[in-house]
């Protein structure tokens, strides 16, 4: 059992507009991509539970050129309104860098 | 000069926005490569609301100043058109009108003429209210419905032009076009399809070059050539420094977008699904397989409502007796901040107290799955926004003095609850906004929207 910081390369956070923030987990190689991708670990579910928000709302796609996997889920507070604690939306991918990925 | 039925289309984007600033050295790699178009963008809704509703520039007047005199100098005189969109950071009417008036300085004082056109983006509120009483408004993914009191609120609409006023304008005979809110895209898709290129590449391209060195390794605010043929599109950054790979060119796909392959522009769909990266050399990328798929024609409209006027002050605490009862102690202070803003007139109906506690959840708020924290520390942002500037700052006044002297259980510091690190620590911050709306208009006509404007420049 691995967890994701240790797998992943890069792993941040960005508005997608306003009203939706964007998660890209990426890798550096094909076959630790490949292993993530077939754990079925990561998918919007996982996206729905971490964020507090409702699977339909959520937008999950791999994308295998970048060795990537991408969330984008909706904001509770849109950027810079009252109460955002985040206008660029930047430091919200935490969550993920402890998911467990099965060996 | 650019002209149409060439074999590609060559592009260069000096920076990411106009005011982030580029190598003057790379610039010059550029022009060396003669560039049929120079541009750069000049804004995004990343900052936030305030600069749409406000009008007030992302970047400062020298630093935009600086970026655009070099762009000035180098495609006037060799007659390459300078091709900006979103001038200014949120592209409203007072943004587009303060980047005009930098490019007539910047005439002025180094002699230069040409002919400049300005496109509007502003959208009239009644204008407005008639496509939503039509049903021609729908919101974007996460965005609530539109409503009339809404359209009536806001501060600023702007509508999010397509390439086609680009063109218009470029055929009008601009040497220099500003262009208020415009997909970050468009203005590069529109000097390549103008030249004969077919819309899928130009509009891959003008996703590449709207952000600069961002898909190169290392990032940076930095100059980006992009040739445009009609199978692929070839990026290559202008400082040696940096190289692009197909790794870091795939890469930029993911860049602030919601879906990594699927990205909706005016009038059409670029579809990146089966995009090939191949490397021409260690620094240049080609990118092939990209499609565009028409569709009705939708122009996004964004807008900003004032939602009142903020005040803040910042405080800290070292005691682990407090820290350990943060959430109730909280409570205390906001319940004891409402009876005594109500003595003085103000209730709590008539503002909004928020503490961002950092060291607890100050960064992700509700979102933060950590609930049984460990600082020794922790730092608090007071927040009062009110709708009248002084109930905001009267407010704010009160917390600052309730919360460093509230009693509560087991209290041992009992001069003091909080660590303030200013004099003054009250901080009036001015009107702050929201995006209000995010939703896209269905109409028939790309250019009716955006009015061009143009005057000949000495």
């Amino acid at each position: 059992m691995a967890k994701l910081k240790d797998l992943a390369k890069v792993c941040k956070s960005k508005n997608a507009g306003p009203f939706e923030v964007t998660i890209d987990v990426m890798f550096d190689k094909r076959e630790t991509y490949d292993k993530v991708v077939e754990s079925g670990v990561i998918n919007a579910e996982l996206f729905a539970r971490l964020y507090n928000v409702n699977v339909k709302d959520v937008l999950y796609t791999p994308y295998p050129a970048a060795l990537a996997l991408k969330g984008t889920i909706p904001r509770h507070v849109s950027a810079g309104d009252v109460g955002d604690t985040d206008v660029y939306g930047a430091q919200q991918h935490a969550p993920l860098l402890d998911v467990e990925i099965p060996d | 000069m650019a002209r149409r039925n060439e074999s590609e289309c060559r592009m260069l984007s000096v920076s990411s926005i106009l005011g982030y600033g580029f190598p003057e050295a790379s610039l010059k790699a550029g022009l060396e490569r003669a560039p049929h178009y120079i541009g750069v963008d000049g804004g995004s809704t990343d900052p936030g609301p305030y600069y749409l509703g406000s009008g007030e520039c992302l970047n400062s007047r020298k630093a935009m100043k600086r970026d655009l005199r070099l762009m000035l100098m180098a495609g006037v005189p060799r007659k390459i058109p300078v091709v900006i969109g979103t001038v200014g950071g949120a592209g409203a009417e007072p943004h587009l009108q303060e980047v005009a008036a930098i490019a007539r300085e910047i005439a002025r004082e180094e002699k230069l003429s040409f002919r400049m056109a300005l496109i509007h983006a502003d959208q009239e509120p009644a204008r407005v209210r008639t496509w939503l009483q039509e049903g021609r408004i729908t919101p974007l993914r996460n965005v609530p419905e539109l409503t009339e009191p809404i359209v009536s609120r806001a501060a600023k609409i702007v509508g999010m032009m397509g390439a086609e006023p680009f063109m218009k304008a470029l055929d009008g005979g601009a040497d220099v076009v500003l262009a208020a809110r415009a997909s970050d895209a468009a203005s590069w898709a529109a000097c390549a399809m103008r030249m004969g290129m077919p819309p899928a590449p130009s509009w891959y391209a003008g996703k590449m070059l709207e952000c600069g060195t961002a898909t190169a390794t290392p990032k940076g605010h930095d100059s980006l050539l992009g040739t445009v043929r009609p199978e692929h599109v070839e990026v290559e950054p202008m400082n040696p420094a940096r190289r692009c790979t197909p790794m870091s060119v795939a890469t930029h796909g993911l860049h602030e977008n919601a879906s990594p392959t699927i990205h909706e522009e005016p009038g059409g769909l670029l579809d990146a699904t089966d995009c090939r990266f191949d490397a021409v050399s260690d620094r240049a990328v080609q990118v092939s397989g990209m499609r565009w798929r028409t569709r009705p024609y939708d122009i996004k409209l964004e807008g900003a409502e004032c939602v009142g006027y903020r005040a803040i002050t910042i405080c800290g605490t070292r005691d682990p007796v407090l820290i350990s009862q943060i959430d109730s102690y909280l409570q205390s202070v906001r319940d004891d901040v409402a009876m005594r803003s109500s003595n003085m007139g103000v209730s709590p109906e008539k503002y909004q107290l928020v503490f961002h506690v950092y060291g607890k959840d100050g960064v992700m708020g509700a979102s933060e799955p950590i609930k049984n924290f460990t600082s020794h520390e922790l730092g608090i942002v007071v927040e009062v926004v009110a709708p009248d500037a002084e109930d905001a700052r009267s407010v704010l006044a009160i917390a600052r003095v309730v919360i460093p002297k509230i009693d509560f259980p087991g209290r041992m510091c009992k001069s003091g609850n909080m660590a303030f690190p200013f004099s003054p620590s009250d901080i009036s911050v001015g009107p702050t906004y929201k995006f209000s709306l995010f939703h896209v208009v269905r109409i028939d006509d790309p250019y009716a929207m955006f009015p061009i404007e143009y005057e000949q420049v000495h």
